[in-house]
């Protein structure tokens, strides 16, 4: 039996709707991966300092700008330095709204607790040269000031002055920093990623190349809990459930009106 | 001001695109159009200004050309490319496009054996130590043998083969339930961008 | 013969960039770095070709007057402006990258809006073609049905309120059997990239120049 697939998308609509107006909360679980990643932050020494790419650009915004936000949250309040990046262009605005966001609430101040490198094409070619030299990659800040005049930049010049790499990527730029970061020059990655690669970078979770793994909204959603700071990504949770719960209710009803036919024709 | 109006322009756009969902219209295909135009238009000025402006131009504006005369090899390269406009000059691009694929494929190689093959197999043979381990291991093993092409799939292979295929489903299976979640979060964003920033609605 | 130029020079760079891998220091490793420069010249250069593609094709649908001419006008037109407020904040603000710029205006009103709800379209077509096509046609199909149900339902709160095991058993899928397997395909995709660029570097595979 067929439905107007309008009535579906109707449905959809509602679902999604209803859930956001009247803003009900349910309690989110912490899975594995996202643990990992929140200890292995959590472990720094205050004064570490963390490289940050926030490698995606507005069409996934909804998925990884609460997970940037959250992640920062934790940096900040762990008082680490964050080094921003992007290998996308726009990548570097988004950081930089996030940080621009979070930044006060900690008192951090631009050049001695965080700074924005900026954005270089080439993806591959950026991460072997921060293996060699940052300043080789990026000889300025995002605004023009060269990175000698940032008190933050002081001793970094690689990543033996990196603790943790953290990539929030929306689509296979991890790959390039497990190859060339990871392996070539030894770094230690965490990655946040769209729900839509999770999957794709399980095998490097459980091969130690990445230390943590948070996936799509939900990860999001995970973060902000460990961290105590429930946010948009928490508040998006039960629209996400009850639109999960109709996908599956149609899958049913697909396969049980496709049992009911088969067995007429037999 | 122009927040206001900016959201208000963002608004219209959104639901223009939304509008598909009825049926194909005018508005739809009108927004579709403004995507492609800016999109182009966006990648354009990008790449002036994050490639040939800073790696090209800048450094020959700054410290003279003595100083830059290998960079005439890209731009001769650069320009050889365009020769695809030309039919019956098109072979002059085939320099530029073998010197870009050499490098690809130098990265590919180097890459892909010291940052996925060697630790993959490593993390794969491992100490036998639970059930997991074990489900690991066929699982890899029948995965490969399914993309074993050079013989037929019959006897232990087509066995192993099998067995693979239902790993590899297991696997569509779940990356296919999450493909469902970004989607849907991806409209939660839209939502609450026209019931939040639009409509002050929540 | 025409073929002998072009090969010689996809086997030298390649070798060069291997090189610049295994032996990281002076001059490897810099000659790897400005190859990698250079490509992103090229290729910046290679970004006009697409650009006057598209823009060719749109402009002769407006000449012809053929049908959705009048689209084509908006793309044109939309390109355009676009293309003229990058200019003119590149020349007001020195980048046009700058937030304060009408290009990112333009960005942040047009562009973020239209790719995220196009991309968003697909949470409709999904759920649809979930209700029409999924399916438990046969063995593997069962599979699927079943691992895609585990994880929709098991990684969102709601399946942890229906029952406490639900997650568990997501986050084990995820983990082992879904992992594996792509490990498994990652490593074949792998053998096959390697394969394919040592006989790209050889020059047996060489259909990319056409």
């Amino acid at each position: 039996m067929s439905i107007d697939r309008r009535i579906i998308y109707l449905l959809v609509a509602i679902v999604v709707t209803i859930p956001l107006v009247i803003k009900i909360t349910m309690p989110v679980r912490v899975s594995p991966p996202v643990q990992l990643a929140y200890d292995k932050i959590d472990e720094l020494k205050p004064g570490s300092v963390v490289l940050l790419s926030t490698d995606y650009e507005a069409g996934t915004m909804p998925e990884l700008y609460p997970m940037t936000t959250a992640v920062l949250r934790h940096l900040f309040s762990k008082d680490i330095k964050v080094l921003l990046m992007s290998v996308y262009a726009l990548g570097v605005p988004i950081g930089a709204m996030a940080l621009d966001e979070v930044a006060g609430e900690y008192n951090k101040e631009y050049g001695t607790d965080y700074v924005i490198l900026g954005f270089k094409p080439g993806l591959d070619v950026v991460i072997v040269a921060i293996g060699e030299e940052i300043r080789d990659a990026f000889p300025t800040d995002y605004a023009g000031t060269p990175l000698d005049a940032l008190p933050i930049m002081e001793g970094i010049h690689n990543y033996n002055d990196i603790s943790i790499m953290i990539d929030l990527c929306s689509g296979s730029t991890l790959d390039s920093w497990v190859m060339f970061a990871q392996a070539r020059f030894k770094q230690r990655l965490i990655a946040g990623c769209t729900a839509v690669m999770a999957t794709s970078f399980y095998p490097y979770l459980n091969a130690g190349q990445i230390e943590g793994l948070i996936g799509g909204l939900k990860g999001a959603a995970e973060y902000e809990k460990l961290i105590g700071s429930p946010g948009v990504a928490t508040s998006g949770m039960p629209a996400q459930s009850f639109m999960h719960i109709l996908i599956l209710v149609l899958v049913i009803i697909g396969n049980i009106f496709y049992f009911i036919e088969r067995r007429r024709k037999i | 001001m122009g927040t206001v109006v900016g959201t208000w322009i963002a608004a219209f756009l959104t639901l223009c695109i939304f509008s598909f969902l009825y049926r194909d219209n005018p508005f739809y295909r009108f927004a579709e159009h403004t995507f492609v135009g800016s999109s182009v238009a966006y990648l354009l000025i990008q790449t002036w200004y994050f490639t040939i402006y800073p790696k090209l131009v800048l450094p020959v504006l700054k410290e003279g050309f003595t100083q830059n005369y290998l960079l005439l090899i890209p731009t001769i390269l650069g320009i050889m490319i365009l020769t695809r406009w030309f039919p019956n000059l098109r072979r002059i691009s085939w320099i530029p496009i073998s010197f870009t694929v050499g490098v690809g494929v130098g990265l590919a190689i180097t890459g892909s054996i010291q940052g996925i093959l060697i630790p993959q197999l490593k993390a794969t043979i491992v100490p036998i130590d639970s059930w997991n381990i074990v489900i690991m291991i066929i699982g890899v093993v029948t995965t490969i043998s399914y993309f074993y092409f050079s013989a037929e799939h019959k006897g232990i292979l087509g066995v192993s083969a099998k067995v693979g295929t239902i790993f590899i489903m297991i696997f569509f299976g779940a990356t296919f339930g999450y493909t469902v979640m970004a989607r849907i979060s991806l409209l939660i964003g839209r939502m609450h961008f026209l019931l939040h920033n639009w409509l002050h609605l929540i | 013969m025409h073929t002998i130029i072009p090969l010689a020079i996809t086997f030298f760079t390649s070798l060069l960039i291997i090189m610049g891998f295994f032996i990281p220091r002076a001059p490897f490793s810099d000659i790897q770095q400005t190859m990698l420069v250079w490509v992103l010249i090229i290729s910046g250069f290679a970004a006009l070709l697409g650009v006057d593609s598209l823009l060719r094709q749109h402009i002769k649908k407006i000449t012809t007057r053929s049908e959705g001419w009048a689209y084509s006008l908006v793309l044109i037109l939309t390109f355009f402006i676009v293309f003229g407020l990058g200019v003119f904040s590149g020349v007001r603000y020195g980048t046009a990258f700058s937030l304060a710029s009408s290009f990112m205006y333009a960005y942040t009103y047009g562009i973020i809006p239209l790719q995220a709800t196009m991309f968003s379209l697909l949470a409709f077509f999904i759920t649809s073609a979930a209700y029409r096509a999924f399916k438990a046609r046969s063995i593997d199909a069962t599979f699927l049905l079943v691992a895609a149900a585990l994880v929709i339902i098991g990684r969102v709160p709601i399946g942890g309120m229906l029952w406490s095991k639900l997650p568990v058993i997501a986050d084990w899928i995820l983990d082992w059997p879904s992992m594996t397997a792509r490990r498994g395909i990652l490593l074949g995709i792998t053998l096959g990239v390697i394969g394919t660029s040592l006989r790209i570097m050889v020059g047996i595979e060489r259909s990319y120049l056409r």
